[in-house]
């Protein structure tokens, strides 16, 4: 299965914006995102689909160093199909 | 109790201990202003906002605490956006507070409106935009914490004008920020790098700003006595060891020593502390040392294995590690090593600088020779700035202050008046080039009204001379856009702004002008006319390897 990276941040504004902005320097190819607020709302729990790549070690070091993240995993587990954009423009069309 | 967001800010930063702000007044941040001046924290009015973050840069390159500095909304927060890249790539601990539209206005494009916190994002180590008076008290104590933390950093406030005039009601003020504890290292790793260094025959010790930053100077020199290792640095660690020891071998990289670059491509050991592998210093990273096992310790986990994989890796603080780990070596005396690294020394060091003004090198070892065991030297960056890193003899740990990763022209002068400003009682000479200095020349007013000790030199080659040289190198010397075509009177101009000023090449007694002027501790500047044909060498070809170093200009014609 893909890598993907699952973050514990904390839930403040511009904090996908780091994210992102990380990736984007890197020219890094980031594939999908999944993100939601957690618990009461302070903590998100965001799930970065990416591709197998040397660099990623290091990615996730830094993704570590980011003053908002507070969790960093890498995991294998995750079926790609919970990425796919056409699942939600399925249900808009069944509404 | 009530606060206004002004208040909370202004008490904050004075409770610290901030000794003071510099900054620029403008519509979005006239609260805060109003605040400070009820506070009585000293402030110092730059007369641009990079100015100003250099002002701040330099008290904190000079002391390692943090310095703040302040700006209002759009253009004033663009233009602290080249000083806060600046600390970023030097690891400098600054705090940045700009004012911002009022909230209702936040993207409207109002007036003086820019998107500061998107803008600073990637060169921050973290920021803020603020968008209660009340999350003021927890914002501000954990940004004045976080710059001065681990790897040190800026990090910036963004607070709306509306935040700044908002009431907060609240309990209590919170705890004063303390940095956060400094990483230990695990004594297993401690162990292993003893275990290194004991089965090493030719080690090496590479030292950067980590060492610096960490105040690790004096375990570095005892670990380099004990176990006879000799020491290269790269242009942020230089005065972290002392440069009159037999073991110090000089700066590395593209401006380094032969005999610096040479040793580290016979290493058999590198011991990398608080150092990055930059390009500048590494040349062709393939190249560098690759005979050689790495033990690398820094602060910053995403310093290891960034550039090169170190066998040993440890994130944690320099200085920590060397005090565990100085108990376990053993006293050693390498006698072959020491033999080669005389030898290389010997062969390859700078030419001692002669006696003559009109020769840059020279110029530098008069200063050099001239200035008290505490005197700090800024630099701005070119020519002058490589030769002021080879041969000005840095004495302790932040007596040469210099825009290293970023290199940003402009840098000395701020830099110094913030570095004098930090350190009351100590000289500060900021040594410039024609080129550098115009870039934030309106600080010689800022200067003027602090009446500070320091004392720029200009060196005056008419021309972009670091660009000039490799327009020479790698252009077929079509120099394009690198010569100056009209010389201003730079001495006339500073005393425009109220310094006295001299012209060395005007004078039939240059050293004596040079002297009289160091001796005179008050705002002057020195024009000190120097040869064009002056380059700066060695030096390493971008993407070249280190020990290809090209030795003078003569040497360069088959590139």
């Amino acid at each position: 299965m893909q890598p993907v990276i699952e973050l514990l941040v904390a839930n403040h504004p511009g904090v996908m914006a780091r994210i992102t902005n990380l990736f984007s320097r890197r020219a890094f190819n980031l594939e999908g995102i999944l993100c939601g607020p957690i618990g009461d709302g302070r903590e998100s729990r965001i799930f970065l689909q990416v591709t197998e790549d040397d660099r990623l070690p290091r990615v996730l070091k830094e993704l570590n160093g980011l003053h908002d993240v507070l969790g960093v995993m890498l995991r294998y587990d995750v079926p790609a199909g919970v990425f796919d954009p056409r699942r939600v423009g399925e249900m808009k069309m069944a509404s | 109790m009530k606060r206004t967001g002004a208040q909370i800010i202004a008490h904050l930063l004075t409770r610290q201990g901030v000794p003071f702000v510099s900054g620029i007044p403008g519509g979005a941040n006239l609260p805060l202003y109003d605040a400070l001046g009820a506070e009585g924290l000293p402030h110092v009015l730059a007369r641009h906002e990079q100015g100003a973050g250099f002002i701040a840069q330099g008290a904190a390159r000079a002391t390692g605490r943090l310095g703040v500095c302040l700006a209002t909304s759009g253009p004033g927060a663009t233009n602290l956006v080249t000083a806060l890249a600046d600390a970023k790539a030097d690891s400098v601990p600054v705090l940045a507070i700009t004012g911002q539209v009022a909230r209702p206005l936040i993207g409207t494009d109002a007036f003086q409106e820019v998107d500061t916190f998107g803008l600073t994002l990637p060169i921050t180590k973290h920021n803020w935009l603020v968008r209660r008076a009340a999350d003021l008290l927890d914002v501000l104590p954990e940004a004045m914490a976080l710059a001065v933390s681990g790897r040190p950093g800026p990090v910036l406030i963004d607070v709306p004008r509306d935040v700044q005039l908002e009431a907060a009601e609240f309990e209590r003020w919170p705890e004063p920020a303390q940095p956060a504890p400094k990483k230990p290292c695990d004594p297993a790793g401690v162990e292993r790098f003893a275990a290194m260094l004991a089965a090493a025959e030719r080690p090496i010790l590479y030292i950067g700003g980590g060492v610096v930053a960490s105040g690790a100077s004096e375990q570095l020199t005892a670990l380099a006595r004990a176990s006879s290792i000799p020491v290269v640095s790269t242009l942020m660690g230089l005065g972290a060891f002392p440069a009159d020891d037999p073991l110090w071998l000089g700066m590395i990289g593209m401006h380094g020593t032969p005999a610096a670059n040479r040793a580290m491509t016979e290493a058999d050991l590198v011991v990398a502390l608080g150092v990055r592998f930059d390009d500048r210093a590494t040349g062709r990273l393939q190249a560098f040392c690759p005979e050689a096992s790495v033990v690398h310790v820094d602060v910053d986990a995403t310093e290891i294995d960034k550039l090169r994989a170190a066998c040993l890796g440890l994130t944690a603080d320099v200085g920590l590690v060397l005090d565990d780990l100085l108990p376990l070596v053993a006293t050693r005396h390498r006698p072959i090593w020491r033999a080669r690294v005389a030898d290389l020394k010997a062969r390859g060091s700078y030419p001692a600088p002669g006696a003559d003004p009109a020769r840059p090198q020279d110029l530098i070892g008069i200063l050099g020779a001239s200035l008290p065991e505490d005197a700090i030297v800024t630099t701005d960056v070119g020519q002058h700035q490589m030769f002021a890193a080879q041969h000005y003899p840095v004495r302790r740990p932040r007596g040469l202050l210099t825009s290293g990763g970023l290199g940003t022209m402009g840098f000395g002068l701020p830099a110094a008046i913030g570095a004098a400003l930090a350190c009351p009682g100590r000289q500060v000479v900021c040594v410039s080039g024609d080129g550098s200095i115009l870039m934030n020349i309106q600080e010689l007013a800022t200067l003027a009204e602090l009446d500070l000790p320091v004392t720029v030199v200009v060196l005056q080659n008419g021309g972009l001379g670091l660009v000039r040289q490799q327009q020479d190198l790698l252009f077929g010397g079509r120099y394009t856009a690198s010569n100056f075509l009209r010389q201003p009177d730079l001495a006339a101009i500073a005393r425009g702004f109220g310094l006295s000023a001299a012209n060395l090449g005007a004078s039939d007694d240059p050293l004596g002008l040079l002297a009289e002027t160091l001796a005179g501790h008050r705002p002057s500047l020195l024009v000190a006319p120097v040869d064009q044909a002056e380059g700066v060498y060695p030096m390493v070809l971008p993407g070249a390897a280190n020990h290809e170093m090209i030795e003078d200009r003569n040497h360069a014609a088959c590139h």
